[in-house]
């Protein structure tokens, strides 16, 4: 590049702008040592020369690189995919599968996961977090009935229930015969000497089995869809780490503290969150996953992976369905899987191809518009007429 | 209650599933019922399988009753004065074979002096739980069992004496090894195996790198081991042809072939053929050359082609060296095939000395090409002036953690020296303190480490190093199979382009990844350079967007639309082309419109 001239002011580089975070940065550190207004200006310049130097050159192919940045590590990453990370039981997919989960968009990963944080009185101890953890986890009714029997003769279940069992997770007994009284319907609840008795009316014993089942998984306390939870330390706080994911449950409960829990489904967060935070879950997923497999991806690769899949506002697969369907090329299409259709559908409508891409270039044997590729050489005509003219339309 | 099944099928139920198994096996032993039987009692599902199918891998194992094996050393004493044979011992209940069902059930013990109360089995020896080909791998019990696995394989592809016979054989594609060795450090299966039948040579060993020569497993061979015959291999391969009848009463005629035979190459291709339309032994042939002159009649005769000129036209279906391959006929054999037929077989014998890019391997599964052929002066060498003949990178060693290819190069040194065999069967090898303390009494540093001297240089090597004594073997890839490059050669018909592989004189594919490393470098016109191979030019026209017709005869273009519509000339790969054909095959009209380009 050429040397700067101060009193130059017109070179387009010094138009330039830089992101406010920067320029703060360098304010900070004028003050911190104390720089003079002309070491600041000079300092000013050097930084909008390597930021400029630092952007990618025209006509770079981001795409594949960064495709082939993800892919290599990937080929090793299949070898060794029974890893799992996480605390004794709660293990969650990582590796390879999950991965092709997150490009996938799957609608529910493997094993959907939140990290709960809590305010501040309560991540303090394990006892406090313990407490949120266990009216955070779903119970349902096997787990605190003592004992559920089925009468036969007369077509009817007993409940019967541990008292210390059911204030360990705040539930009392009114509170599950009113969960039984709405969510049983044509059956006779009663209560009967500390238990509850459900009566079913006709006489069939299969039926009554599959009641005995049907109440055995009914919801009675916590969040729907959170199986487990697991308090954990991290950074010296406490958080709640659980298996299944209800974000929006979860951000309603007061102790929690909403600005910081996560989940790790996608979909969940462009609903609650909106599509900036679904595209920073993105990040962060393929980011723990490479990490984990100790290999470092420059994270500029990964950023654009969750760009082009939330770009459009809404999230979009690296699939066929996703990102590839939108591509305006029948040819780009057709080369990606399922070609008849694509070619099908673009005889039916008239699609022109304009040959702007990669893959069709390639096709047709011409150089792609990428790289050496990009630039053309402008020429400007005498305004005489030729027998050419007319034809320099482009 | 417990379900019993026969060979998979349902055949009653028992009371007490223990007892029953118990007096199946009791049963087995005392002869009762057959030693084929094998009985499993599956605690988990509540069954009782019994097996008696064919084809179930079964294995030998010493039955032990109430902690003591049931096999004595009265048994020992009989079976070595004959007096008992290993029949013998299935028929008394001391062995006894289990599938892998039964061994669900059984609890084995390694060795003797393992033995507790609750042992039903005694392994025969540990050596058994390996199959053959692992169990040669001396002092294997030291490398992990990865590398288990491929010490075994390789030694499946290494060349030496695969039958005694092999002067009378004629297999397909053949590697014989000159002077097969019997190793140094072998095991007790080798020893069954047979030391006619090995397939390798002590070599002597440094481990050292050689200027990045033996760098990822390379090798560096020294080249007077080479000359003085080190390795040298014969490479056989049969070229077989019959003399067929057709329908009609046409029939295949052995000869040399006429010049106006369809497919008839250059005369020199056939130079070799004797009056019979054969080669004769001893001749020297490379890729091309006909070994066997033969003409078929035409194929399918219409009725009408019958009589036409054309149909007396033969084929020429001679017998040719393989594209790349040459050597000396070793053998011609004309005989008779099942069918009565002629059958005539040709045997080419190439002679191949080890070179760069050969591959080679030790018994421990470290296999590694040669690098490079050193000349004997460039070689380090020892005060005692051994010289190596092999040298590879002591890098390979700490990541696959093979100590036994470290404790066998031990042994062998000690072997060498001492002028004996050394045992390393594994589980009773000679150990590593007792070679060391008798290559120590031979006269040379306990830990296997010698002081050497560059070959080039004159001068001593800061460090000591490592020389022993190994058994390596040589694979049969070998580059003269491999090695292929081609500037321009034939293309496939329907695409125009390149054939693919080295017998059809193919190009290298340049595939998808690799095109995406020109993608991503950016480098497109090198890239439209490397797609050219079946650049074509088309006449497209401008009206209706269709290929149009190149009339040689007129030297004129024109599209079928019309004789007036102006047509231009558009470069395109040739795929392309057919693309568009067969798009219009599926009834969907491509149009290509025109543009300028700048």
């Amino acid at each position: 590049m050429e040397k700067p001239n101060d009193s130059n002011n017109d070179s387009a580089w010094l138009e330039l702008e830089l992101p406010e975070k920067l320029l703060a940065e360098l304010e900070k550190t004028a003050k911190e040592r104390k720089l003079s207004e002309s070491q600041k200006n000079k300092m000013l310049e050097e930084l909008k020369k390597r930021y400029l130097a630092s952007q990618v050159t025209p006509g770079e192919a981001v795409g594949i690189i960064t495709a082939q940045s993800i892919g290599e590590p990937g080929t090793q990453m299949t070898m060794r995919t029974h890893h799992f990370v996480g605390v004794a039981e709660l293990n969650v997919t990582l590796g390879l599968p999950r991965i092709i989960e997150v490009l996938d968009l799957r609608k529910e990963p493997k094993t959907p996961s939140m990290l709960i944080y809590l305010k501040s009185p309560h991540n303090q101890s394990r006892e406090a977090a313990d407490k949120i953890s266990n009216r955070i986890r779903q119970v349902v009714l096997g787990e605190l009935a003592k004992e559920i029997s089925m009468n036969i003769t007369d077509y009817s279940i007993l409940l019967k229930f541990d008292r210390e069992e059911l204030s360990a997770h705040h539930v009392s007994l009114d509170g599950i015969f009113d969960i039984l009284l709405k969510q049983l319907h044509g059956y006779a609840v009663e209560k009967q000497d500390g238990g509850i008795v459900i009566k079913q009316k006709e006489k069939e014993i299969k039926k009554l089995y599959k009641l005995k089942e049907k109440i055995k998984e009914l919801p009675i306390a916590g969040i729907k869809e959170i199986s487990h939870t697991l308090p954990i330390n991290r950074g010296g706080e406490w958080l709640i780490q659980t298996f299944g994911s209800n974000l929006k449950s979860a951000m309603l409960v007061d102790e929690v503290d909403e600005t910081r829990t996560t989940t790790n489904n996608i979909v969940e967060v462009a609903q609650i969150l909106g599509i900036e935070a679904a595209r920073q879950v993105i990040i962060d997923e393929i980011t723990k996953v490479l990490e984990e497999q100790g290999m470092p991806v420059d994270p500029r690769h990964v950023m654009l992976i969750a760009d082009i899949m939330s770009q459009n506002g809404e999230l979009r697969s690296i699939t066929r369905h996703g990102i590839t369907s939108q591509k305006s090329s029948v040819l780009a299409r057709a080369s990606f899987e399922i070609p008849l259709k694509h070619l099908i559908n673009a005889s039916v409508v008239g699609e022109v191809d304009q040959l702007r891409s990669v893959v069709e270039n390639i096709m047709i044997n011409q150089a792609v518009p990428v790289g050496t590729g990009l630039p053309g050489l402008v020429v400007k005509m005498k305004e005489t007429e030729t027998k050419r003219k007319g034809k320099h339309d482009s | 209650m417990t379900d019993v099944y026969l060979n998979g099928g349902l055949i009653g139920t028992v009371d007490d599933a223990a007892k029953f198994a118990e007096s199946v096996i009791s049963g087995r032993r005392e002869g009762k019922v057959t030693s084929l039987l094998n009985v499993y009692h599956n605690k988990k599902e509540d069954t009782i399988r019994l097996w008696t199918e064919r084809d179930r891998v079964r294995r030998p194992l010493i039955v032990v009753r109430d902690g003591k094996p049931v096999l004595t050393d009265e048994h020992m004493a009989k079976l070595k004065s004959g007096e008992l044979k290993w029949s013998d011992l299935v028929k008394l209940g001391v062995v006894e074979y289990l599938d892998a069902a039964e061994e669900e059930n059984a609890y084995v013990a390694m060795t003797p002096n393992q033995i507790k109360k609750n042992h039903t089995h005694l392994e025969i020896d540990p050596i058994a739980v390996f199959g053959i080909c692992t169990s040669m791998v001396p002092y294997a019990n030291f490398d992990p069992s990865s590398k288990l696995n491929r010490g075994q394989k390789t030694q499946k592809q290494a060349m030496g004496c695969y039958a005694l016979n092999f002067w009378n054989r004629m297999d397909t594609a053949i590697n014989l090894l000159h002077y097969p060795q019997v190793p140094l450090v072998k095991s007790f299966t080798q020893q069954i195996y047979g030391d006619a039948l090995s397939s390798g040579q002590n070599v002597v060993i440094a481990v050292i790198g050689f200027d990045g020569y033996n760098i990822n497993d390379a090798l560096i061979v020294n080249r007077s081991s080479i000359d003085r015959g080190l390795w040298r291999s014969t490479y056989y391969r049969p070229y077989v042809t019959e003399k067929l009848r057709y329908p009609g009463g046409q029939i295949d005629d052995i000869c040399i072939p006429q010049k106006d035979v369809q497919g008839y190459t250059l005369e020199k291709d056939y130079r070799f053929l004797g009056e019979d339309g054969v080669i004769a032994p001893e001749v020297e042939v490379g890729g091309g050359d006909v070994l066997i002159g033969k003409t078929s009649p035409p194929r399918f005769l219409g009725k009408l082609e019958a009589f036409s000129a054309a149909a007396n036209i033969r084929k020429d279906t001679s017998v040719r060296v393989r594209y790349g391959e040459h050597g000396i006929v070793n053998k011609v054999i004309v005989t008779e095939s099942e069918d009565g037929q002629v059958l005539i077989k040709v045997d080419v014998r190439e002679y191949r000395k080890p070179e760069i890019g050969d591959k080679f391997s030790s018994r421990h599964g470290q296999k590694g090409v040669i690098g490079r052929i050193v000349p004997p002066e460039d070689m380090m060498f020892s005060a005692s002036g051994i010289v190596p003949d092999i040298v590879f990178s002591p890098n390979g060693l700490p990541k696959r953690m093979t100590v036994g290819h470290i404790i066998e190069a031990l042994g062998g040194k000690v072997g060498a020296l001492a002028g004996r065999s050394v045992d390393g069967t594994l589980f009773h090898s000679e150990g590593s303190d007792k070679l060391r303390q008798e290559l120590l009494a031979l006269g040379f540093r306990n830990d296997g480490t010698e002081v050497l001297y560059d070959g080039r240089t004159g001068r001593q090597y800061h460090a000591k190093i490592f020389v022993g004594n190994m058994y390596y073997m040589r694979l049969k890839h070998q580059v003269a199979d491999k090695l292929q490059a081609r500037a321009r050669g034939p293309i496939a018909l329907l695409t125009r382009q390149p054939t693919e592989g080295k017998a059809k004189e193919g190009g290298l594919r340049l595939g998808e990844m690799e095109k995406d490393c020109f993608v991503a470098h950016g480098s497109a016109l090198l890239m439209k350079e490397r797609f050219d191979s079946d650049k074509t030019i088309q006449w497209i026209c401008e009206k209706c967007g269709a290929v149009g017709v190149f009339d040689s005869y007129r030297a004129k273009a024109y599209c079928l639309c019309g004789e007036k519509t102006k047509v231009e000339p558009v470069e395109m790969s040739y795929a392309f082309k057919l693309f568009l054909e067969e798009l219009r095959a599926m009834h969907i009209r491509p149009k290509l419109m025109l543009k300028d380009k700048y």
